[in-house]
């Protein structure tokens, strides 16, 4: 199975690529942006700064492409900053904006708490969802980031606790998203991405 | 339910192999590294660092070559350094797969160095390794693998590096590093206190009460270790679930 991975110049492209291969599925990576409009499934990967994702999407010419296969119904995983992405805008880069699928802002983490939230954190609230599948609650998944998306209650198929309350999995339709980083959380973090490859 | 405490092996290498020794004498062959980072990714460890501990320019493309196959093996996190002097350098490791960069003795030579990366990479990326070592009542930083002081105050240092950029703190103790007597508590206390970002305790650890000591009394986030675990002294799911009855939060099953 092909996945395209859009590959605009981030740090974790070549990972989703080694765990995408060891579930047998091949990432086909690319900033092209006809590849891009006409790929049935689509991985945005992400880490570091808000900015240089929304520029990148921008610079390259790949946000109409990506907004247009999503709303032709291409199944769609944001991982990390491609979860952030989806919203409207970003305290990170205020200046900037997002793709606008869900409502809301992303914002940062409170700084009672270290930051980043770096490390080994567990789902809270777990409700069904074609991503979750045969995930269990104790399972820990990988988080390293210091901004995040708000739970609005209705999107969301997980939320996880640091500072705060904040979406961790969310699934809409034909898009997910996870806030941690599926191909950095040993085989909780595999199953995700297998059952994204699953669905779509 | 929180943030697990994490337990990082970690494998020193001459770019190629595993190597080990105290304080950089009598280095001797440990083994390969895709072996040990594949045992440990099963074992349980939260995370791997691999430093180039020779870190000289001619064995660059061979260290490259090990993060590559090293990250190849694992399904965690990936931290890499020695040697890395420019955003070159770091683009170049994190090319090969790993998720953070180490930064040391340049960021002490070059400052604006931790910011150029974090800006780059993300402060997530970008990790501050500072050696310190205990002269009279305060803890220094020393350079070039411990083997040069410097007039840096560690406390000081740890601050401004996170000012600049850093999204994490890698604190080894000089004065126990090698020396199986325990992590410094009392350094780690300090300097997690000091800093916003999550502290990596190094140096010291043999038996699974150094780590309980160093979480709770010395605050860290994450503790590693070398030849404990290369030498299989410790097993890291056995350490873990020591820390678990002792009531740190860990990630298990694993």
């Amino acid at each position: 199975m092909n996945v395209t991975v859009l590959d605009y110049g981030a740090g974790n492209v070549t990972s989703v690529e080694r765990a995408l291969r060891r579930l047998g599925a091949t990432a086909v990576r690319t900033n092209r942006p006809e590849e891009i409009a006409n790929a049935d499934r689509i991985i945005l990967p992400g880490v570091g700064h808000y900015a240089a994702l929304i520029n990148a999407l921008d610079g390259q010419g790949l946000r109409q492409p990506l907004l247009a296969a999503i709303s032709r119904g291409a199944k769609f995983l944001g991982i990390c900053l491609g979860l952030q992405a989806l919203y409207a805008t970003s305290e990170e880069a205020p200046q900037l904006t997002g793709l606008g699928l869900l409502p809301g802002s992303v914002s940062q983490l409170p700084d009672a708490v270290k930051l980043p939230h770096m490390g080994w954190n567990q789902l809270k609230q777990p409700r069904h969802s074609r991503l979750l599948e045969g995930i269990s609650p104790d399972d820990y998944f990988y988080f390293a980031h210091s901004y995040a998306a708000p739970s609005s209650g209705t999107e969301e198929a997980a939320l996880c606790a640091y500072g705060r309350e904040f979406v961790a999995v969310l699934e809409q339709n034909n898009i997910f998203a996870v806030q941690f980083h599926p191909e950095k959380s040993g085989a909780p973090g595999a199953k995700i991405l297998e059952n994204f490859l699953r669905v779509a | 339910m929180s943030l697990a405490h994490r337990i990082i092996p970690c494998l020193d290498t001459d770019g190629a192999r595993v190597v080990k020794g105290v304080h950089f004498e009598g280095l001797r062959d440990a083994g390969d590294p895709v072996e040990l980072a594949a045992r440990y990714n099963a074992e349980g460890a939260d995370e791997l660092v691999v430093l180039d501990i020779a870190a000289s320019r001619d064995n660059r493309p061979t260290f490259l070559q090990t993060i590559s196959r090293v990250a190849e093996t694992l399904s965690i996190p990936l931290a890499a350094g020695g040697g890395i002097r420019s955003l070159e350098d770091a683009r170049a490791v994190i090319r090969a797969g790993a998720d953070k960069i180490t930064i040391n003795t340049s960021a002490v030579e070059h400052p604006e160095l931790i910011g150029e990366l974090s800006r780059e990479f993300g402060a997530q990326a970008v990790v501050l390794a500072v050696d310190a070592k205990r002269h009279d009542s305060r803890w220094l930083v020393h350079v070039r693998g411990g083997r040069e002081a410097t007039q840096l105050e560690a406390i000081t240092w740890a601050r401004r590096g996170v000012e600049l950029g850093a999204g994490e703190i890698l604190l080894t103790s000089m004065d126990r590093d090698g020396t199986q007597s325990g992590f410094d508590v009392e350094l780690t206390a300090a300097i997690s206190s000091a800093v916003t970002v999550p502290v990596i305790a190094s140096g010291g650890a043999k038996v699974p009460t150094h780590f309980l000591e160093v979480f709770t009394t010395g605050a860290a986030d994450a503790a590693l270790a070398a030849s404990i675990f290369h030498d299989r002294v410790q097993s890291i799911r056995a350490l873990k679930e020591f820390l678990r009855q002792s009531g740190v939060t860990v990630r298990l099953p694993c």
